[in-house]
């Protein structure tokens, strides 16, 4: 008996796939809206706060007034019998859970609620649940907190003098504040190079503390399924697989019972990588009360609890020649932790990867040292996409070649161009163990500088010192170390830094990205979408991009550091080069022929030498999940998955100058121009990368005039609102002109390096270096940030700098 | 107590506590989550909404305060059918010129221009950047923004459009 086997209708006399010459269905790289903006112009963005679950409590922070401070007692009498309360947790609850204390990401613990002393203004110190959020803040005044005063230590300068507080006395054998200490290059060699060096200059710079303040603030819902022991999670996460390992770790819950969640984040910068008390407070409601509890926290606290960012004081030294060689860099760094240390970085980086601070110049030699130090303040410091304190190298380098500018009575342009890494160094090795991937520094700077009319910038501003007008131009090139990392260098807390992507194609040609990395507004539903593509040919309209679920998605530690394109870009690139493989194995097997005699074009196979003998991936994945006889072992599908981890760094950077004019009267300064020139390699998507580079230079302009997060002798911070933490609005930035070179990474899958973080990183300098330049003729040599009318009429006078 | 106003054109009457912002009104009471909510001191201006036309950071409003008044989100700026419909051009020119990236502030920022065009349609970049000067982004830097709002200006009758395609 003949069986005869039914073949469904294959595709196989079709016109080539019409998306791939449809204007209006991109394909790839190149300017596209985003996919993500249509809901959000709506309103339907959905935030954390948007979402309501049915029976929904809602949990409010009692904070400390106070810095450091001994807790004698908590009376919760009269808040328990608020009728609108259902729970009020204190730490003594939580240390009967065992979770009073959790551990942060820099092998220190932090209170999740304080069980002996609150270490700064804004601990967490009880946690209501209650049926509304006005009834829940309602309760927080009718809990009764007794504290005893203990002495302050606000000063990092101070934290280490002999009779300093000690503010960890809960960390076995820790009799003073010291933290650790770090060292990366040589210092013999440094030393040795500064001992015969015609010049050296140095300068004690500041880099104050400041923070994120992502424009929509932490929070937090916990729904716990005490049936089936699920803990569903949605928080305000930037990453959402490493948050479900540590709380499986710390809270005890399986990790197959956890999904964190990660909706639509309004913006994030860093402030939403560490795990904040509020989100076990959350927790620990939601399981005492039975029901989901939602924690959202206001501005204050915000600005006064959640991870601040720098805090660096930083001593530079250069040594050059008096002709104008750079020979060595070095500094010690005295880097204040606040009272946990909770900075968020790769394990084997406590000052981040402030080694990175030789900058962009070919040096004989560098030594650095930084001491971290505890103070009563909030924990935090790897925050404000900064790399991991890439923000900090770069200002200091670029604040110190300056100083040495100006003692050389050089041009800073053309000191800067005088010491470039050459581009036929790269792959360049610097002295403290870093390798640059790529670079083409001179063209840069020398766009940068025809763009902005540097000569005829010049040679106005000599005209108005003549007048007695305030005109200052800052330069600054910066290099930036972004996509950790590699597994045998980098982890966070044992999880190596790398990132799983899958890519799906469906049987009409239609496919779904999954991915391990978070957009907080960087438009990763769209860029990712657009890797897929270019090397698939299939439209950006037709790929879907998962993202924010860790039910839903591969593991991966998430998006910080600008790590989503160099790690997470380089793992979806590879996934869809494996699908195209797949897909020329099947369509070799529809064409009949050997899979190496197939060509590809973006969108299809075709035979060598007959491009009319074609298969587009459509009617590949057709076949894949069709009839098609397969080759073997090719399954049937058009999926894959990868876990990438980046053989190395990468290595973005640009070429800053700012223009000011500062108000001689009131000290007050403008910014007038700026021009950024940057290059990340490949671009993805130009019109994203020039908003990604927009958005870091007003944080720059905002960092090096206004933002700061202060406090007084007591240990009150005093950037704890929007009235004080100033920001800048459209009135204090300028029109953004911005140039760009292409110099593609090496190593990476399509050449990519990131942007996300490059301008906040660049321009704090040009900023300041402008100012200072503004400032010379009253011999200033340098200011620290932020340059405040108050302290640039200071400095006009020759008087101290004052607080802000 | 009892408050009624006109919210996107149709009329509400709920019962409210006296001292609940219009923030929470609009967002918990109405489910009308596109407005935000940012700081607690009336800096940041994520909350704005339309007045009777007029720009309001609905975080120092109480919703006693707006009994009979009309108020507009940024769910009321699309004509047409609900959730969807025609966009304002001011939405189109946000989507045009990328001014949002993570959309947080972008309601607010939205409904500002809104207000700035019908008062006045054809705003220099000075007047637009005073007009939005209340309000912080984060992530865009103003630029966009300030293109996006000429983008509307500038097609006052918009329609949508195709993805503009610059490979």
């Amino acid at each position: 008996m003949t069986t005869v086997q039914e073949r469904s209708p294959m595709p196989q006399e079709r016109e080539p796939n019409p998306a791939l010459t449809d204007p209006s269905r991109p394909i790839g790289f190149g300017r596209v809206q985003r996919k993500e903006d249509p809901r959000f112009v709506r309103g339907k963005g959905r935030y954390l706060d948007d979402v309501v679950l049915p029976g929904m409590l809602h949990g409010a922070v009692l904070r400390s007034p106070m810095a450091h401070a001994r807790l004698v007692s908590i009376d919760t009498t009269e808040a328990l019998a608020h009728p609108k309360v259902h729970a009020v947790i204190t730490g003594k609850d939580l240390e009967g859970l065992n979770l009073a204390w959790a551990p942060t990401l820099s092998a220190d613990v932090q209170a999740v609620l304080a069980t002996d002393k609150v270490r700064f203004q804004g601990q967490e110190v009880a946690f209501v649940v209650a049926e509304d959020r006005y009834s829940a803040r309602d309760a927080l005044e009718l809990i009764d907190v007794e504290y005893e005063e203990l002495p302050v230590v606000i000063d990092a300068r101070r934290a280490l003098d002999p009779g300093a507080a000690v503010i960890r006395d809960d960390k076995e054998g820790q009799t003073d504040n010291h933290i650790f200490d770090w060292e990366a290059g040589d210092k013999a060699e440094t030393d040795a190079v500064f001992a015969r060096a015609d010049v050296v200059v140095r300068q004690e710079v500041v880099y104050p503390r400041v923070h994120p303040a992502p424009m929509e603030t932490c929070g937090a819902i916990a729904d716990y399924d005490p049936i089936d022991g699920k803990l569903t999670l949605y928080e305000t996460t930037q990453a959402p697989h490493a948050h479900r390992t540590l709380y499986a770790m710390v809270a005890g819950i399986p990790e197959h019972k956890i999904r964190v969640i990660a909706g639509d984040i309004g913006g994030g910068f860093g402030n939403k990588v560490g795990i904040y008390p509020g989100y076990v407070c959350a927790i620990v409601g939601s399981i005492v009360t039975g029901k989901p509890v939602k924690w959202v926290e206001d501005r204050s606290e915000n600005l006064m609890s959640t991870s601040f960012a720098r805090d660096y004081i930083m001593k530079g030294e250069v040594a050059a020649t008096r002709d104008g060689k750079i020979l060595a860099v070095r500094t010690h760094v005295l880097a204040d932790h606040g009272a946990f240390n909770a900075t968020a970085q790769p394990t084997k980086y406590p000052a981040g990867f402030f080694s990175i601070f030789t900058g962009s110049y070919d040096l004989e030699a560098a030594h650095c040292s930084v001491t971290g130090v505890y103070t009563n303040k909030a924990p935090g410091g790897v925050a404000y996409a900064c790399s991991f304190r890439v923000t900090e190298a770069v200002y200091l380098v670029e604040r110190m070649v300056d100083v040495l500018a100006q003692e050389l009575e050089m041009d800073p342009a053309e000191l800067r161009l005088a010491n470039f890494i050459r581009p036929e160094q790269f792959p360049y090795k610097n002295k403290t163990g870093w390798e640059y991937d790529s670079g083409d520094y001179e063209p840069a700077l020398r766009m940068c500088m025809e763009q902005i009319g540097y000569a005829d910038l010049r040679r106005e501003q000599a005209e108005k010192r003549a007048r007695g007008e305030l005109m200052g131009i800052g330069v600054s090139f910066f290099t930036e170390t972004v996509g950790a990392g590699p597994r045998k260098h980098m982890d966070i807390v044992g999880l190596g830094m790398n990132d799983g992507a899958e890519v799906r194609v469906h049987p009409t040609g239609k496919a779904v990205v999954r991915i391990s990395v978070q957009t907080q507004g960087q438009g990763h539903e769209t860029t990712f979408a657009q890797i897929v593509g270019e090397e698939l040919g299939i439209p950006t309209e037709d790929i879907e991009v998962v993202h924010g679920d860790t039910d839903q998605t591969p593991f991966g530690l998430g998006t910080y550091g600008s790590r989503s394109t160099p790690v997470s870009g380089g793992a979806v690139a590879l996934a869809a080069r494996k699908v195209r493989e797949k897909a020329k194995a099947i369509a070799a097997a529809m064409l009949e022929t050997r899979p190496e005699d197939l060509e590809w074009e973006k969108g299809r196979f075709y035979v060598k030498g007959d491009p009319s003998a074609a298969k587009t991936i459509s009617e590949i994945a057709l076949g894949a999940h069709g009839t098609v006889e397969l080759p073997e072992g090719v399954d049937g599908n058009l999926d894959a998955e990868v876990t990438y981890d980046p053989p190395n760094l990468t290595f973005p950077f640009g070429a800053y100058i700012c223009v000011v004019d500062v108000d001689p009267g009131t000290g007050k300064v403008k910014v007038r121009r700026f021009v950024a020139v940057d290059d990340c390699g490949t671009r993805i998507n130009p019109m994203i990368v020039e908003g990604q580079i927009h958005g870091g230079l007003a944080d720059g302009v905002g960092m090096a005039l206004m933002e700061f997060i202060g406090f007084d002798e007591q240990g009150n911070c005093l950037g704890g609102s929007f009235m004080d933490y100033l920001i800048p609005t459209a009135m204090e930035v300028p029109d953004w002109e911005t140039g760009y070179t292409v110099t593609p990474s090496p190593h990476h899958p399509i050449g990519a390096k990131g942007i996300g973080e490059s301008a906040t990183v660049g321009s704090p300098p040009a900023v300041v270096n402008a100012v200072v330049d503004a400032l010379a003729p009253f011999g200033v040599t340098h200011l620290d940030m932020p340059c405040t009318p108050a302290r640039v009429w200071a400095a006009m006078q020759g008087r101290p700098t004052p607080p802000i | 107590m009892q408050v009624t106003m006109t919210v996107n054109g149709t009329e509400v009457t709920r019962d409210v506590e006296p001292r609940l912002l219009l923030v929470h009104f609009l967002r918990e009471t109405l489910g009308l989550t596109g407005t935000h909510w940012g700081c607690d001191t009336s800096n940041c201006g994520t909350c704005v909404v339309l007045v009777d036309g007029e720009p309001v950071k609905s975080c120092t409003a109480l919703a006693a305060m707006t009994d009979g008044h009309e108020v507009r989100t940024v769910e009321g700026l699309a004509q047409g059918a609900a959730g969807g419909g025609t966009l304002d051009p001011v939405q189109q020119g946000f989507m045009e010129e990328h001014g949002l990236q993570c959309g947080f502030c972008t309601p607010g920022m939205m409904l500002t221009a809104r207000a700035l065009l019908d008062r006045e349609p054809d705003p220099d970049e000075a007047t637009i950047r005073e007009a939005i000067s209340g309000q912080i982004c984060r992530c865009t830097g103003y630029a966009t923004i300030v293109r996006s709002i000429q983008w509307a200006a500038a097609h006052p009758a918009a329609a949508p459009t195709e993805q503009e395609v610059v490979a």
